[in-house]
């Protein structure tokens, strides 16, 4: 052994050492394999008559499917912005030292995300069933305002507020984890520069917070806004309701719903794109320096482990 | 007799924190067994002793980070936490206590810089939010002890870019921006790597040269016989035995004080 090694050094330097790297056999064929069946399910897709892409291509910015885009739209947001509100409500109740508030919130968190949105969805929509009159009134003063629950509660007012509580109930949650993620060193060095509670809350504990609330929130919107579609079972017209619409004449399902899919896909990959730009900025201070730009958003909005709910 | 006037219930002149009889517990565990302390306004006071002697709540009792169970503890002759009303001590509103608690900084052992604002941000945010200065005036004063703790150079810098010793130092600067008539160190070199002790060191020892009024609990025993105008042992939640940092290291008079000596110096 020492023999040969020392009569390879003769010829063999330091320098000319080189690594060979591995050969992947098996990567090679799994790719292979992949992009076969890809190429088959493209061409079944591409050649098959029953999808008829040209269809697709019609009703794609049909003025009914427009409509439905921007309703889906307007609850999503209507939903999440108040969604947020009541659960940073909770949430903070949560982390109240009064055990009533705690238990409260415990209860609220537990029922509304426990129960299935489908039916507190169905709920809301029949509670003229159970109070067939809203009426405010204060002692002293009488009725204030009064009016059949059917006239105040319309199919999209019941939408909001039925997905709004629910989706308040996983916000909360959300919200708390990214309180309690911000060290309690920063609170007590706040406290001892003389910041009230409020204070510490909103501009100490609140910004370091959004780091950790940010990206289950991201989340969250996606699946709620796939989750809209279910307030088509009580006639709101959004994106899914507007296509059943066309459908239920045309007999078109299967194009329509391809419609359906396409313009949830935009809009999920366009809400990623933000979600990514909002998480840049409030990891600033994490200043890895690997910066962000558009490639890398699109590369996070088509990861595929992101909205698996629903 | 009234008890505004009640003179054992009044601190002697000149006298920055004054405590008799401290007592703190946590569920059933006590802390402190009844803690006496006098530091006169623009001294220096070094706390040591073993982990577990309460040293760290103390020190947290003065700003009522801890409220105490029992005993009198006030800074510039007033509680922090506390009224004096017919006899009784209510706690105080939580915005009194805000204002309270401005006048008395704190440094703590994790620096405790605010993550998600830069050096100077961490400077300026409680001037503006609690003195009511403006952006202005808050980035001057903060730029200028930025320069005299030898950070003004990173003032941009996030706190996580900084070395441990640089955030302590910003630390400082960021209690000292509130012009506190009290500082209390909580074992501010314990979480920083021996050759970075020295710079936080050598910006304490330039504040205690200021005049300003230091309650620092501390392992550097070297930093309390240069500095300290009183060197306090606590041991068991209570004092064991203060005086003179010099005369105590030579001689000190209890049996426990000399055997915890012996294990630091």
């Amino acid at each position: 052994m020492n023999q040969s090694l020392g009569a390879r050094q003769h010829h063999l330097r330091v320098e000319d050492l080189t690594v060979v790297p591995p050969r992947h056999v098996w990567l090679w064929i799994s790719t292979a394999v992949v992009l076969v069946l890809l190429a088959m399910v493209f061409w079944a897709v591409g050649t098959n008559k029953a999808y008829d892409w040209p269809a697709v291509g019609r009703y794609l910015f049909h003025p009914s499917i427009l409509r439905g885009v921007v309703n889906t739209l307007m609850l999503t947001v209507t939903i999440m912005v108040l969604a947020t509100i009541i659960g940073t409500i909770i949430a903070i109740m949560r982390l109240s030292p009064s055990r009533i508030l705690r238990t409260f919130a415990n209860a609220y968190i537990w029922f509304f995300r426990g129960a299935p949105a489908l039916i507190q969805l169905i709920f809301w929509f029949n509670i003229s069933i159970i109070m067939p009159q809203i009426t405010l009134s204060l002692p002293g003063i009488g009725v204030i305002f009064s009016a059949r629950t059917n006239d105040v509660m319309t199919p999209f007012l019941t939408a909001v507020v039925a997905l709004a509580l629910h989706e308040a109930g996983y916000m909360a949650e959300i919200i708390r984890a990214g309180i309690t993620s911000v060290p309690p060193g920063q609170t007590e060095a706040a406290a001892t520069l003389g910041m009230s509670r409020r204070k510490i809350l909103w501009r100490i504990v609140l910004p370091q917070a959004m780091r950790f609330i940010v990206p289950p929130t991201g989340n969250e919107a996606i699946n709620l806004m796939k989750a809209t579609s279910l307030v088509s079972v009580i006639a709101v017209d959004d994106l899914l309701y507007s296509a059943q619409t066309i459908y239920a004449r045309t007999f078109e399902t299967i194009p329509l719903l391809s419609v359906v899919a396409i313009w949830y896909l935009v809009m999920v990959t366009i809400m990623s794109i933000g979600q990514h730009f909002l998480e840049l900025h409030f990891g600033r201070s994490d200043s890895r320096g690997d910066g962000g730009g558009f490639r890398a958003a699109l590369r996070m909005a088509l990861n595929p482990m992101r909205g698996r709910r629903t | 007799m009234t008890t505004d006037t009640d003179p054992s219930l009044h601190a002697p002149k000149n006298m920055m924190v004054y405590a008799r009889g401290v007592r703190k517990s946590f569920g059933k565990v006590e802390v402190l067994k009844g803690v006496d302390m006098q530091v006169p306004t623009g001294s220096v006071a070094c706390i040591i002793g073993p982990s577990g002697s309460g040293k760290s709540t103390f020190l947290r009792c003065i700003n009522h980070l801890e409220d105490i169970s029992g005993g009198l503890l006030l800074v510039e002759d007033k509680f922090v936490g506390y009224d004096l009303i017919d006899d009784k001590l209510h706690v105080v509103r939580p915005a009194e206590l805000c204002r309270r608690r401005a006048d008395i900084g704190m440094v703590f052992q994790n620096f405790n810089l605010f993550g998600h604002l830069t050096a100077l941000e961490n400077l300026m945010e409680a001037p503006i939010q609690v003195r009511g200065l403006s952006r202005r005036e808050a980035r001057d004063r903060g730029m200028a002890l930025l320069e005299r703790v030898g950070m003004a150079h990173k003032a941009d810098a996030w706190p996580r870019q900084l070395s441990g010793g640089q955030q302590q130092r910003v630390a400082i600067a960021r209690a000292l921006a509130m012009d506190p008539k009290l500082l209390l160190f909580d074992e501010p070199t314990s979480a920083l790597d021996p050759e970075l002790v020295g710079e936080v060191l050598a910006v304490m020892l330039d504040l205690a040269r200021s005049g300003i009024t230091m309650v620092v609990v501390t392992h550097e025993i070297g930093f309390a016989r240069e500095v300290g105008d009183q060197l306090i042992f606590m041991d068991g939640g209570v004092v064991e035995e203060a005086g003179d940092p010099r005369e105590m290291l030579r001689n000190a008079r209890s049996e426990r004080t000399r055997a915890f000596l012996s294990h630091v110096l």
